[in-house]
């Protein structure tokens, strides 16, 4: 058991949580439960007319085929997978080569965190102006030097590689400074009493450095998924706007388009709560795993 | 302390000035020099009256703009006028409760206002069916086509002479492919310019019930085997790239003023732009057509926003509303707003005044559009498009579009898909409104 303290005047605890509630409140309760409210109801965004219509927002997203919600669903879970698989694989990789002894080794550190200082609409914007086949640099090259047919704006494997590619280059670095930190706390006895029993280079990273490693990964796993499915809309917005057709319409997207932009609040509301609950998922599996895995 | 006191009196006396004038709020979604010149029109008004103040503050994108002017009215903190694009009409007209209509607010002033001074099409599009004005439409534009004059130079065709019909205008686009351009036309907005304006300029009902006007139980009927033949007719020279596809909204624009292709389909408003941008001679005409349809050309419509009024301010507020409202609709407002932005004049009176000044022999594109616009008298299928959920409609169409083009939906498919899945949100827009 932690250590107690005895508060002397009994109401002062309370008042010193307070205003961390309050915010909590403002902030999350107070919204969400308005929108488990709203999400049961047709209206009209003046507030005018209210029809209660019970799980009727649920059911058409689930049932209803030109909701494509399940679609979303589906795209939002390989795009936020693929991001996942590869961010981390490639910036455990980067962290590894960098942790070695190299030349110049800070200025590689440099680099490698820098495009965590870009804000995501801005990544955005510059995945945009590289790919865009209208004015982009590298649409350019592609289409005129080496004759691939490069349209992502009907292409839909096109569009959703793109996107994964700046959505992961983005959470690289952040992956990167997670790695490398992990790697650098690995003790280095216990490397070189494993290179004199004669473990290669690739033992010692599976069998020592990479087990060490797990807690971090677990870690970066569960903020790399929820990166990918919900931090990612500015990149989404900008670079296709959910398109060609609906196929790259992640969830988070299709929330905020529902609701900002086309004023359908009843069903916006109900995507919201599905969101809301597989946050609390994904946050349970991590208190569950985090909490039990990092006294290894 | 004497001193202070002196002060604090020139403060009061300074501050009771400043209180004695009528505060109006107008939140806008104008950027670049489109909100220089709508700064620069509210300055005019300031400065010549003491009684009232036009404060305008910029709320971001149009969708933006409304729903924080939504937001606003929620919490009895809205402005006095907001601009809202033309797809919110519908939501704003059946907002009951919370929006002055403009017709009403002028009478209740006691502001001269005479409808019949206002281009028709462009008012009639926020009118009522009795003609009854609901906002006054602020900048307006309609699709026109632009057309690079050096590359019909270097195709052998007269650069004076753009294509007339749509036969013409597909023969013109794959003869500027095979003199070597990369593409021959792309366009932008297709839902708003090869389906709403096409469906005007060919005086086709876009909807029942004169495309909306007359109730909220309209329901689309583009899927025509005219406008069939249009997209197939799109559908196919986009096989060999004679058609570009350039994205939604106004991303198409790179195509042309890049030279990629040589035709190209923009709102009149891309004017100004284009006359920055363009590296090369261009020319604007009005939009083909298919000599076959009778009534053909008709009018096109237009697009842009207008601006609305809340209702729960004090009387005196709306007195101010309506002289600027007033202020906006004279002639030399409108030619202001006009020549420095390429908007369209909203009174005839200004466009005449604009004329009279010259602006046109130097500037001929925008008075293609007027001319469009003002070709003949509309009909119901021409006046306008008033439906609920509009903005999801215009999505499910280019998002329909862009299965066409890729191929995941043969053409008739995808319009019919289009008229009813957009069907399916106007009845849920009438269920909402049904009284």
């Amino acid at each position: 058991m932690a250590k107690q303290y005895e508060f002397r005047i009994k109401g002062l605890p309370y008042l010193l949580v307070l205003p961390q509630m309050v915010i909590v409140f403002i902030f999350f309760f107070w919204p969400s439960a308005q929108a488990i409210w709203q999400s049961f109801f047709l209206q009209d965004p003046f507030g005018g007319q209210y029809i209660f219509v019970g799980l009727e927002n649920y059911r058409v997203l689930f049932t209803d085929e030109s909701s494509a919600y399940a679609q979303s669903f589906w795209v939002s879970v390989v795009f936020a997978v693929s991001v996942t698989v590869l961010a981390m694989s490639l910036s455990l990789f980067l962290a590894v080569q960098a942790n070695k002894k190299i030349r110049a080794a800070s200025f590689y550190k440099t680099m490698m965190i820098w495009p965590y200082a870009v804000a995501t609409l801005i990544a955005g914007v510059l995945w945009l102006f590289m790919f865009n086949p209208n004015v982009g640099v590298v649409a350019w090259f592609l289409k005129h030097k080496l004759g691939y047919e490069w349209q992502y704006l009907l292409n839909t494997g096109q569009a959703l590689t793109l996107l994964i590619l700046a959505a992961s280059w983005r959470q690289m670095s952040y992956n990167f400074v997670f790695f490398l930190a992990g790697l650098q706390s690995v003790p280095a006895d216990f490397i070189e009493a494993a290179a004199i029993d004669g473990a290669g280079p690739a033992r010692r990273f599976w069998k020592i450095i990479f087990p060490i490693l797990s807690p971090t990964s677990f870690y970066l796993l569960v903020m790399n998924l929820v990166y990918g499915f919900f931090e990612t809309f500015p990149i989404v917005h900008q670079v296709t706007a959910g398109g060609p057709g609906k196929s790259t319409a992640i969830l988070v997207y299709k929330v905020w388009r529902d609701g900002v932009v086309n004023l359908d609040l009843g069903s916006s509301s109900a995507q919201s709560v599905i969101l809301m609950l597989m946050v609390i998922g994904l946050t349970v599996v991590q208190f569950r795993f985090i909490e039990r895995r990092v006294n290894y | 302390m004497k001193r202070f006191s002196l002060l604090m009196l020139a403060l009061l006396l300074c501050a009771s000035t400043v209180f004695a004038q009528i505060q109006i709020d107008w939140w806008h979604a104008m950027t670049g020099k489109n909100a220089a010149a709508l700064e620069e029109l509210t300055k005019r008004f300031n400065d010549s009256q003491t009684a009232y103040k036009v404060v305008p503050v910029y709320k971001g994108s149009y969708s933006d703009t409304m729903n924080a002017g939504i937001a606003a009215f929620r919490a009895k903190q809205a402005p006095h006028i907001i601009q809202v694009y033309e797809v919110g009409t519908a939501t704003m007209m059946n907002a009951g409760g919370a929006v002055y209509p403009a017709y009403k607010l002028m009478k209740d002033a006691g502001e001269k206002f005479d409808p019949k001074a206002y281009i028709p099409t462009i008012t009639g599009y926020y009118s009522t069916s009795k003609g009854e004005m609901l906002s006054l439409p602020f900048n307006s534009s309609t699709a026109v086509m632009y057309y690079n004059k050096d590359a019909f130079r270097k195709a052998g065709l007269d650069p004076e002479k753009p294509p007339v019909t749509w036969p013409e205008f597909f023969e013109t686009a794959k003869k500027l492919k095979a003199s070597g351009m990369e593409g021959g036309f792309s366009t932008n907005w297709i839902s708003w310019i090869q389906l709403e304006n096409f469906s005007a300029w060919h005086n086709q009902s876009f909807g029942t019930k004169n495309n909306g006007f007359d109730g909220l139980d309209t329901k689309l009927v583009f899927n025509t085997p005219l406008t069939l033949k249009h997209l197939q007719t799109i559908y196919d020279l986009s096989k060999d790239k004679t058609f570009i596809y350039g994205g939604r909204e106004n991303k198409a624009n790179p195509l042309f003023t890049s030279g990629t292709v040589g035709m190209h389909f923009e709102s009149i408003g891309g004017y100004g732009n284009f006359k920055n941008t363009c590296k090369f001679d261009f020319g604007v005409a009005r939009l083909p057509y298919y000599s076959d349809v009778k009534d053909a050309p008709q009018n096109t419509i237009i697009g842009g926003a207008s601006l609305w009024v809340f209702n729960g301010k004090p009387k005196e507020d709306y007195k101010g509303v309506a002289k600027f409202f007033t202020f906006l609709s004279q002639p030399e407002s409108q030619a202001y707003w006009h020549q420095t932005t390429g908007y369209l004049p909203i009174t005839v009176a200004a466009y005449e005044l604009t004329k009279k000044q010259g602006f046109y022999d130097t500037n001929p594109g925008p008075e293609v559009a007027i001319k469009q616009l003002l070709n003949k008298a509309p009909t119901g299928n021409s006046r306008g498009i008033r439906f609920g959920n509009f903005n999801i409609i215009r999505e499910i169409e280019d998002q329909t579009w862009e299965d066409i083009l890729a191929g995941k939906i043969s053409v008739k498919d995808g319009l019919d898909k289009m008229v009813n899945d957009g069907n399916a949100e106007l009845r849920k827009f009438e269920r909402l409104y049904k009284k």
